[in-house]
């Protein structure tokens, strides 16, 4: 299921607030070390070491395009997104699903206790 | 059976809809009224919100804070742009971890669908970058759910 990847390299790896967020820019499409480089105040040296962390990790891939190596998340990393959509859906959920039972117990409070409604229910 | 769809839009939206088996005004008045929101707007198991201060008019301020006995505290604020009971409100809102992200604008929806309600929320993050980083932090919470469960395997 992990296919190349090193489960501790790539724990590690993505234990770096800098390296979550190179996986997440990529998560948005291919990129040029350049364009990962932009939206943080480090240099590109190292940006460049973050990427080889990465890649050694087997959560990013570097494709070949003239003198340009763009990166793209490498499956694991695919998954491992996948998974934070996952959570982030599991923490709505459990909301929701504590709603529904607040709005049957309102439901239920308006039918046993018809006075003390405060707005009228369809 | 999952009633919940949850998607991205484009570079700068998430898009959430959910069904509720109660009327539009039933699932409007839970977003709105302070009270209310305090006992289901919790998040993952084990966090409480303390402070739940919610001025539902247009301009109005809320302050929501959470807090965890493990994992401390965090709050967001936001104003209230458009509502127009019981059918749609617009807010933008802040998260402070402690630092401010940047706003998230939000449009709610509650249209009446067969005996009860559809809600549809759709956030817009100012541009790719921020909703990246949201994307970012989040993975941690979910790295964190890998570990646990590695941990039941070894």
């Amino acid at each position: 299921m992990y296919g190349e990847l090193n489960l501790d390299a790539a724990f590690s790896a993505m234990a770096d607030p800098t390296r979550r967020a190179i996986l997440a820019r990529l998560a948005s499409g291919e990129a040029t070390v350049n364009e990962l480089a932009e939206p943080f105040e480090i240099s590109q040296p190292a940006i460049s070491q973050h990427l080889k962390v990465l890649e050694d990790a087997g959560l990013i891939v570097r494709r070949v395009d003239g003198t340009k190596r763009p990166r793209r998340l490498a499956k694991p990393a695919i998954e491992a997104m996948d998974q934070w959509l996952a959570m982030l859906r599991k923490a709505f959920e459990k909301n929701y699903d504590r709603l529904d039972a607040l709005l049957a117990t309102e439901a239920h409070e308006k039918t046993e206790h018809p006075k003390r409604k405060r707005g009228k229910i369809r | 059976m999952s009633k919940l769809t949850l998607k991205n839009e484009g570079d700068t939206h998430i898009i959430v809809t959910r069904h509720f088996a109660a009327s539009p005004e039933a699932v409007y008045r839970a977003h709105t009224d302070a009270k209310l929101i305090q006992k289901w707007l919790l998040g993952p198991e084990g966090w409480t919100m303390p402070v739940c201060i919610n001025d539902a008019r247009p301009g109005g301020k809320f302050r929501y804070e959470w807090a965890h006995s493990k994992k401390g505290s965090f709050h967001i604020t936001g104003e209230y742009l458009e509502l127009q009971p019981y059918s749609r409100i617009v807010h933008v809102e802040r998260m402070f971890l402690p630092d401010p992200t940047p706003d998230n604008h939000v449009e709610t929806r509650f249209e009446p669908n067969g005996a009860g309600t559809l809600m549809t929320m759709r956030m817009t993050l100012p541009d790719a970058q921020t909703r990246s980083a949201m994307l970012s932090s989040g993975m941690e919470h979910g790295m964190e759910a890998s570990y646990v469960r590695l941990e039941g395997m070894i």
